[in-house]
């Protein structure tokens, strides 16, 4: 009974929690975060956030924080809906004054809103897999961090291994891109054409209203196309609908391959059968192989101090997606705390500094603990993204099994898109962009 | 135009699920002379509430009982805590209520039961007939067809439940005129509880079937956004209305979604599509200027 109440109770009635065991350390390192756990997408953002918030546990717990910097966090539900997201922030956003880590709000609706506050408040917003892509052009974004990879890039990996599937020749195919008809679904239409021009492939649009919850027509629609694949680009309903209306038109479903919004375990369990042999990609692997999710079951679980009040999401792919986001949000404090003090909390600005230079290569994984749980990310003034790699995974009907290695979509179709965006954006805003042969 | 008969088809049958939740608004309508806000919600705390006691271990056909139960006694607490103190208020009170009763059982019902999607198995394929597709190569579901069937029992018991039964003409009464119906004796607290009650069973049979269909979660109170245009076509006191509406929705939908894209990209270029979130109302929209009162729904005059 009262599935999600402990997390709830603790998120409404806890105004600050110290993750620290015992004295309270001299410094603390304080995240921000507006979450969210209730409302239409919740079962996502308790599994993000449950990862997120047990990794700056784990930190406190196994290291004693960063060089003796304990992490807190403050909670604010959101509920994915953006005045309260921007609510929330301007809630946060005062107690984030002396020391900020990034914020991740794991929403592009209120990413958009923030997008020019946190820049005026010098609070670092990181929007991994989602929010402004353009970002990725640092010297007009100096404060917004679109990490890891972007939609765009994610779509031209995509087309890229679809391109090895089919033999290494995409000449005179047909594609269906299958998306939310929002600013997330449109976001990568861009780069789709690029591709389709390039790689000389008949693309097919096929937009879906949202909730998505209805998609008989659509599907219909692919049934007379007979496309080689689908690029599926969903959210929420949308998703499942999506696989149950493949599987009743006879549309095999190891011929579609979604974006990251559309492959986590809650996509594909309330789908059953009709999941089995879906792909999607992703920029975070599952499981609990990667030893840094089995360490962290043990030493934040063991001590009783888990975020998640159900433990059987430990190791899905939002939750490692959770624990991935804090990986980097911790590393970019420990970043600037080279630059500008051991064992100093630091602020939004310095904690910016150190989103802008990470260099997480796979060495330093293998420190962690976090081995081909995220790829290499090396970030600079004029990247962002730091990595634009995705793996596809498929599910088998239990688990998601990668069945492809780190895949790198096209960068020299797909940057010089988001720096003609960013350009015209710093001109609509009067920003002056960054020189950034000046930055280090 | 095998196609467009398939797409046709495809529309009429989702045009079922609409009216197996527009049933629920028509219900409380009859009864209480008030739209329910709360109906998608009770779509989502009844289909949560299967798959809820499912993972406490019960069988399907024991959750389905429980879940029943559930609803009845939520039923008859909205009745006892929320509608009881509002008899005799105007009709915007009673649908303040709902609104707040809406956002209450969002909140409640994952709290009690989780908010994770899953699955609901109910036995039913949804995947092609083979014979059809074989011969007429047409893609027509199983489960549709089974959905279809659940939606004409679910009418003709409720239908002759209206017009045949004591409590059925009693419900139309209190429809009619609260305190005329009270004057004459009739029990307002118990029908309002006994329609609330249905209503519930209602949203059970609506919540197993889109639970079935898209995995039971919160998107399920958005339901209630198919069923709207479909309540303004058929008319809201109508139950056979609402199937009608049901499927003259669901089919132009389709077919506007499949026909006038191209059409409108023909005329003005880019890329239409996705207009099947909107089409319905603005059909709706269309009709109130010609039958305010909705195909089946009753002629209101006022002699002056």
């Amino acid at each position: 009974m009262f599935k999600s109440f402990k997390p709830m109770l603790a998120a409404a009635a806890l105004s600050l929690a110290v993750l620290s065991q015992g004295a309270v350390a001299a410094e603390e390192q304080f995240f921000p975060i507006p979450g969210y756990r209730v409302g239409p997408y919740g079962a996502n953002g308790q599994s993000f956030y449950g990862g997120f918030i047990d990794y700056l546990t784990y930190v406190n717990l196994k290291d004693k924080g960063v060089n003796g910097v304990t992490l807190t966090y403050e909670e604010c539900e959101t509920e994915y809906n953006n005045a309260k997201g921007v609510e929330c922030y301007e809630r946060l956003k005062g107690k984030a004054a002396k020391s900020s880590g990034p914020v991740h709000t794991m929403s592009t609706g209120i990413s958009y809103a923030l997008i020019d506050k946190s820049a005026q408040d010098k609070l670092p917003l990181a929007m991994m897999g989602y929010g402004r892509t353009d970002a990725v052009d640092g010297s007009v974004f100096p404060y917004a961090f679109p990490l890891v990879t972007t939609y765009q890039m994610q779509a031209s990996a995509i087309v890229k291994f679809i391109k090895e599937k089919l033999g290494g020749n995409l000449a005179g195919k047909k594609i269906v891109y299958l998306y939310h008809d929002s600013a997330y679904g449109k976001e990568a239409i861009i780069a789709m054409e690029a591709e389709a021009a390039l790689n000389k492939f008949t693309l097919v649009q096929i937009p879906v209203a949202h909730p998505g919850n209805e998609q008989g027509a659509q599907w219909l629609k692919i049934r007379q196309e007979k496309p080689d694949f689908v690029v599926f680009w969903g959210w929420g309903v949308m998703n499942q609908t999506a696989l149950k209306a493949a599987q009743k038109v006879g549309f095999p479903r190891d011929r579609m391959i979604g974006s990251w919004w559309t492959g986590s375990e809650e996509d594909v369990v309330p789908a059953g059968d009709a999941a089995k042999g879906y792909m999607a990609a992703t920029w975070n692997v599952a499981g609990k192989e990667v030893p840094l999710i089995a360490d962290i079951e043990k030493v934040v679980y063991g001590a009783g101090k888990g975020n998640l009040q159900d433990k059987s999401k430990i190791g899905t792919i939002l939750y490692n997606r959770g624990v991935s986001a804090a990986v980097l949000s911790v590393e970019a404090i420990r970043k600037a705390q080279e630059k500008y003090g051991k064992g100093k909390a630091m602020t939004g600005e310095q904690v910016r500094w150190g989103l802008e230079n990470l260099n997480i290569t796979d060495a330093r994984l293998k420190q962690i603990g976090a081995t081909d749980l995220l790829p290499e990310i090396k970030t600079s003034c004029d990247n962002h993204e730091g990595s634009g790699k995705v793996k596809i995974q498929q599910w088998d009907g239990a688990k998601w099994v990668s069945v492809s290695g780190w895949i790198e979509g096209n960068k020299a179709l797909i940057h010089p898109l988001f720096q003609a965006s960013a350009k015209q954006y710093a001109k609509e805003k009067g920003i002056t962009p960054r020189d950034c042969s000046k930055e280090k | 135009m095998n196609f467009f008969f398939e797409v046709l088809i495809g529309g009429l049958l989702s045009g079922v699920m609409y009216a197996l939740v527009a049933l629920g608004f028509v219900l409380i309508y009859k009864a209480s002379g008030v739209f329910n806000f709360a109906q998608g919600a009770m779509v989502y705390l009844a289909a949560l509430s299967v798959v809820g006691v499912m993972e406490w271990g019960a069988p399907l056909w024991l959750a389905v009982i429980l879940a029943f139960t559930i609803m009845t006694l939520f039923g008859i607490a909205t009745e006892k805590f929320v509608l009881r103190k509002l008899v005799n208020q105007p009709p915007i009170a009673l649908f303040m209520a709902t609104i707040g009763l809406a956002f209450f059982i969002e909140g409640l019902a994952p709290m009690v039961f989780g908010s994770e999607p899953r699955a609901l198995e109910l036995g039913i394929v949804d995947e092609p007939i083979p014979w059809i597709l074989d011969n007429w190569n047409m893609v027509i579901s199983k489960f549709d067809l089974v959905a279809a069937g659940v939606a004409s029992l679910l009418v003709a018991t409720l239908a002759l439940f209206f017009q045949y039964t004591r409590i059925g003409r009693a419900l139309r009464a209190v429809a009619d005129d609260h305190q005329a119906a009270l004057s004459i004796g009739i029990p307002l607290q118990n029908i309002w509880a006994i329609v609330w009650g249905v209503a519930g069973f209602v949203a059970l049979v609506a919540g197993m079937m889109w639970g079935a269909r898209n995995g039971v979660q919160f998107a399920l109170t958005f339901t209630a956004l198919k069923a709207l245009p479909v309540l303004i076509l058929g008319g809201f006191t109508s139950v056979p209305g609402a199937i009608v509406g049901g499927l003259i929705i669901g089919a132009s939908e389709k077919l506007a979604e499949i026909y006038i894209p191209p059409v409108m990209q023909d005329l003005f270029g880019g890329n239409f599509g996705g207009i099947e979130g909107w089409f319905p109302y603005v059909l709706a929209l269309l009709f109130l200027l010609v039958r305010p009162e909705g195909l089946f729904g009753e002629r209101h005059i006022d002699r002056v």
